[in-house]
């Protein structure tokens, strides 16, 4: 018997996959609405129930699972704030290891947090906490200060201290002395311009399954889950990286950039180096992760319908309907006031898939690297900010929207480079690939004990379009 | 670290080979080079400068620019708390031939403690550096 269940505890959903580790397969898979209101493990008994009977309908009515591994993303996800010294610098790096943590990040704070900064922080009440500032060796005073705003504060939330390595004694002195719950990591920018997010990110994930799961109301002493590992969009990252780096053994599908379009968010990730592809360019700024993630808080097809309707415009979304006279501010407004809509009529799944362009357009630009260029008198001097995802070998998409749509790469097109904005390095010629099964985040947790086979999981079940 | 310098080419200026040579002798002398490299915009030097907590800014111009690159940043490096900052520039600082005096006068009113002529020894910028920044003479 070699069995997995996995489970995704989503902020509607609770998705449940079955997969089938001998023969590499997955069995059935199951989904229940799940509410703020309603106990979070009574959506789960209920998608059980679900799968049960689907999994008798397949003739395996007493599957027993070996093991069963969660990741959740329920009441809000993991909500963190992170501060640094300099916003394009320490404050950046702190807000990328957050959000390659799979966070989302409610704000990022730079220089000297001051007393309104505190009361700030405390209202936005965040699961934890990442401070950052300074690189080893360089900058002590404001991360010291940042401390002590904070030691004084005593909010009763979790610290991950992730700054310049000369100030952590005196840190861990300041925060032991206030009773603070709190981790020491490593620097999130130990030199000038080099990311270091790894050891943070997985000191957030240690925080996370140790303390935060369970104040989400997620327990795992019942007995019906092993284990908590990590906020949903980290498990999606997770499946990204093995899907395009591969194994020992399989090989991956290499360089890629993956969109998830949800109803609150639109979440970008890359897998690539976005190194420049062009000759001649230079690029500038804080280094790149390999594995990035941004999220879009305004753009998502029902909770920020709205907001993405002020950040695209209603000229650009009636264009992708190729209809000068729809109301699409009626359309955005009522999206977003009921959150569960399914789309019933033709006309509706066109609105739905026109808000869907442009949370991929807006989103993909935001997430690609750009170019800006310098005159010089002999003519003009190019420097690259962000990743050149030019090269990308593949473009996926997740997330109801494109399941549901008739034409999922017409949708997906809108984030390719576009000759009218050239500076924006967005994926060139990519293949087009859709995850039609929702597996990405239950790959992920799979990868933890079982790579290869959820490396070849997804190869089957990511169609290409 | 007391001897943390920055490092870099300002303004849009690509000249790297003299940046390369700097960066050596610098480092050589003992000194924690922070080599932001060419291209290097006034922000980034500040940026830089404050996570890095360094003490000396040395600035290369050598494209013929380096008045309007230049100016400013002693007003900016006040703005951002970098109040002891120590600014070196150095390269071929204006197009063609100036009166050398005129020159480094007009830098030193731009709030630069130390302005070289082309083709400079980066040495003597050292040497400078070490008694600015009242460092102990190496054996
Ligand atoms: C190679 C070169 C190029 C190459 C650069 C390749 C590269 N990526 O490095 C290319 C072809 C791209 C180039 C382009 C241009 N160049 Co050019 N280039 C040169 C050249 C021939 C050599 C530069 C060099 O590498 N020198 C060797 C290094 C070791 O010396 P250095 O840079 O001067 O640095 C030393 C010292 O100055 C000193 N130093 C420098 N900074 C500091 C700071 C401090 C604090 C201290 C103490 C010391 C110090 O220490 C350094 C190390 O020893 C010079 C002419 C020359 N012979 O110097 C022209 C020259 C610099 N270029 C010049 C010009 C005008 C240009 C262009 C504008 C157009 C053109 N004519 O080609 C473009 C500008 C492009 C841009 N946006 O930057 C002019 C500048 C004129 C001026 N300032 O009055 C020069 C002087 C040629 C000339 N006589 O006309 N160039």
């Amino acid at each position: 018997m070699n069995n997995y269940l996995l489970i995704d505890f989503g902020s509607t959903y609770t998705k449940l996959t079955a997969v089938d580790l001998n023969a590499e397969a997955i069995l059935g898979t199951a989904k229940s609405y799940t509410t703020v209101e309603t106990d979070i493990m009574t959506g789960y008994e209920a998608a059980l129930v679900e799968l049960k009977a689907t999994l008798a309908a397949k003739g395996r009515p007493d599957l027993e699972f070996d093991r069963k591994l969660a990741c959740s993303s329920a009441a809000g996800g993991l909500k963190m704030v992170a501060i640094g010294l300099v916003q394009e610098l320490t404050a950046e790096a702190a807000k990328r290891a957050a959000l390659g943590a799979g966070a989302r990040v409610l704000q990022v704070f730079d220089h000297d947090l001051t007393r309104r900064d505190i009361e700030k922080i405390a209202a936005l009440k965040p699961d934890m906490l990442l401070l950052a500032g300074g690189t080893d060796g360089g900058n002590q005073t404001c991360i010291l200060h940042n401390a002590k705003r904070l030691a004084e504060a005593k909010l009763p939330v979790p610290i991950v201290v992730a700054g310049n390595k000369s100030a952590m004694d005196d840190i861990d002195d300041l925060f032991k002395e206030a009773e603070l719950i709190y981790s020491m990591s490593d620097n999130v920018m130990p030199k000038l311009n080099v990311l270091n997010v790894d050891p943070a990110r997985e000191e957030i994930r240690e925080i996370f399954m140790q303390r935060i799961t369970h104040a989400k109301g997620i327990h795992t002493a019942t007995g019906m889950i092993d284990d908590i590992l990590m906020p949903t969009p980290a498990a999606v990252l997770k499946a990204a990286e093995l899907l395009s780096k591969g194994t020992d053994l399989e090989d991956g599908i290499g360089t890629l950039v993956m969109v998830d379009i949800g109803g609150a968010t639109t979440d970008v990730y890359s897998i690539c180096d976005g190194e420049p592809t062009q000759p001649g360019v230079t690029q500038k700024g804080l280094e790149e992760p390999f594995a990035k993630r941004t999220v879009e808080g305004d753009l998502g097809m029902r909770y920020s319908a709205l907001s993405l309707k002020e950040a695209a415009g209603s000229k650009r979304i009636r264009a992708y309907l190729k209809d000068d006279l729809a109301d699409v501010d009626a359309a955005c407004r009522h999206r977003s006031l009921q959150p569960d809509m399914i789309p019933q009529s033709p006309e509706e799944r066109h609105m739905d898939e026109a808000i869907a362009k442009a949370a991929v357009a807006l989103s993909v630009e935001r997430h690609a690297g750009c170019l800006e260029s310098y005159y010089s008198p002999m003519g003009v001097v190019i420097s690259q900010l962000g990743k050149d995802l030019g090269n990308a070998a593949a473009f996926i998409g997740t997330g109801g929207v494109l399941v549901a749509s008739e034409n999922p790469k017409a949708i997906l097109q809108e984030g390719l480079y576009d000759q009218e904005t050239p500076t924006s390095l967005r994926p060139k010629s990519p293949a087009f690939k859709l995850d039609q099964d929702y597996i990405l985040s239950a790959m992920g947790l799979l990868s933890q004990d079982h790579p290869d086979t959820a490396l070849r999981i997804m190869k089957r079940h990511i169609v290409t379009l | 670290m007391t001897n943390t310098v920055v490092l870099g080419v300002i303004g849009a200026d690509c000249h790297a080979v003299g940046n390369k040579i700097l960066d050596y002798a610098f480092s050589k002398a003992g000194f924690n080079v922070v080599n932001i490299g060419v291209l290097s915009s006034q922000e980034e030097f500040i940026n830089a400068a404050e996570e890095t907590g360094a003490k000396a800014m040395i600035i290369s111009s050598l494209y013929g620019h380096g008045e309007i690159d230049c100016r400013g940043l002693r007003e900016k490096c006040d703005e951002a708390g970098l109040d002891d900052m120590l600014l070196y520039v150095g390269g071929n600082l204006v197009v063609g031939k100036h009166d050398w005096e005129e020159v480094k006068e007009k830098f030193l009113a731009m709030g630069f403690n130390r302005v070289y002529p082309p083709g400079a020894d980066p040495e003597q910028g050292i040497r400078d550096l070490r008694d600015d920044l009242k460092l102990p003479k190496p054996e």
